[in-house]
């Protein structure tokens, strides 16, 4: 059945305390998720206080920060800093986001900083990935044509182009894949949002040729149909796309090839 | 996540696993049209109840042993049953991960669901044609 609560090993206990910086006129709370597999212990939340006047304006500025000059063990991924490559993806205040896009002043309170959720922890905010990345390379996200290759680019009228917008802009960051509780609980069948949406983008290209392959490799009840329409998806993506929308007519075109 | 991480098959491999099933459109379908049956014929059966409050049994019996009003009813029925089944199955798979708990309770719910289906149906038929 359902599990409702955490196995003995998962519960999260209290951990350091960091102490407040000397001087500090605005300081702010960050309260982290840590976990290392190298020492058998449960998992931890220590709280480091941050003095906002010397830390630049988003969450990410606030943990590079903590690395540099508080406590090198943290750890985290990040690269492009500003919303394009999808690293630095995690559940702050309670909703999955990117780190380098997310302003710490929006947020009330302790900064409570998890890595994303339901996925297997590698050390701390670092999730392990490799079942999304493989749903991502089962629906096989590149062209597919029969017709012999042109000698110059595949043509694509405007209009048709356009039916790629809101898709074409994911950057797999799979805020939205862990957002969503069909995917906690069936992330093994289910390929969820991130995928879907992925799976869509290739299905709405007129470009491409294997529409109706790539129709049949999703009619499944749990690689499909185990979205439920909760939106959870569409509510947290950090690039502002509409996942939900994308499953929806991946359903319509389901009941139209009928 | 479950615990099925630690195989060492590749997770190509695992999410690949069986296959598309090829079916999940009809299951998505009839439940949609099922909820759109019954909204008018639950609108309509809410109404006759309450018309019908504090009537004595004779006269229930007669409104809902009428041609119309008996088909009304069992059509209603028919796609709540229906309907239910389809809902309850989804919950079941969802969140039922033990294999041989989920396969008996999607017995069961099927079923029951023809069982009291068949039941109600036949109760109107009773007050229609019974006397």
């Amino acid at each position: 059945m359902a599990e409702l609560t955490l196995p003995a090993h998962s519960k999260i206990r209290e951990g350091k305390r960091w102490p407040a910086p000397a001087g500090a006129k605005r300081v702010k709370t960050f309260k982290v998720y840590r976990w290392s597999p190298d020492d058998g212990e449960n998992p931890r939340v220590d709280y480091y206080p941050i003095d906002l006047d010397k830390c630049g304006p988003m969450v990410l500025d606030a943990i590079i920060k903590i690395k540099n000059e508080v406590d090198p063990t943290l750890t985290f991924r990040r690269s492009c800093r500003e919303g394009i490559c999808g690293s630095c993806a995690m559940n702050i205040d309670g909703t999955n986001t990117l780190a380098c896009t997310k302003a710490i002043e929006d947020i009330d309170g302790e900064v409570k900083i998890y890595p994303l959720p339901h996925m297997p922890v590698v050390k701390d905010l670092v999730p392990d990935l490799s079942v999304p990345y493989a749903q991502l390379s089962s629906i096989e996200p590149w062209m597919k044509s029969h017709s012999p290759a042109p000698s110059r680019e595949r043509l694509q009228s405007p209009e048709d182009r356009e039916k790629l917008d809101g898709l074409y802009e994911c950057i797999l960051c799979f805020c939205c894949q862990t957002s969503c509780p069909s995917y906690w609980w069936n992330g093994d069948r289910y390929l969820g949002p991130a995928i879907l949406l992925q799976a869509y983008r290739w299905i709405a290209d007129s470009r491409d040729e294997a529409t109706g392959e790539r129709l049949d490799a999703l009619e499944d009840p749990f690689r499909l149909y185990r979205c439920h329409t909760i939106m959870n998806c569409t509510r947290t993506c950090p690039k502002g796309l509409n996942p939900a929308k994308a499953i929806a007519e991946i359903k319509r075109l389901m009941v139209a090839r009928r | 996540m479950s615990s099925k991480t630690k195989s060492l098959r590749t997770p190509l491999g695992r999410v690949r696993g069986l296959g598309a099933a090829k079916e999940g459109v009809q299951h998505w379908w009839a439940q949609r049209l099922t909820a759109l049956a019954i909204i008018p014929l639950g609108l309509w059966f809410v109404g006759g109840v309450l018309a019908h409050l504090g009537a004595d049994q004779a006269s229930v019996q007669a409104w809902l042993a009428g041609p119309c009003t008996g088909t009304l009813a069992i059509l209603l029925l028919v796609a709540l049953f229906y309907h239910s089944s389809l809902g309850l199955q989804v919950v079941v798979e969802d969140y039922c991960h033990t294999e041989w708990l989920k396969i008996a309770s999607l017995v069961v719910i099927k079923f029951a669901a023809f069982f009291l289906a068949t039941l109600s149906i036949i109760s109107v038929l009773k007050m229609m044609f019974g006397g």
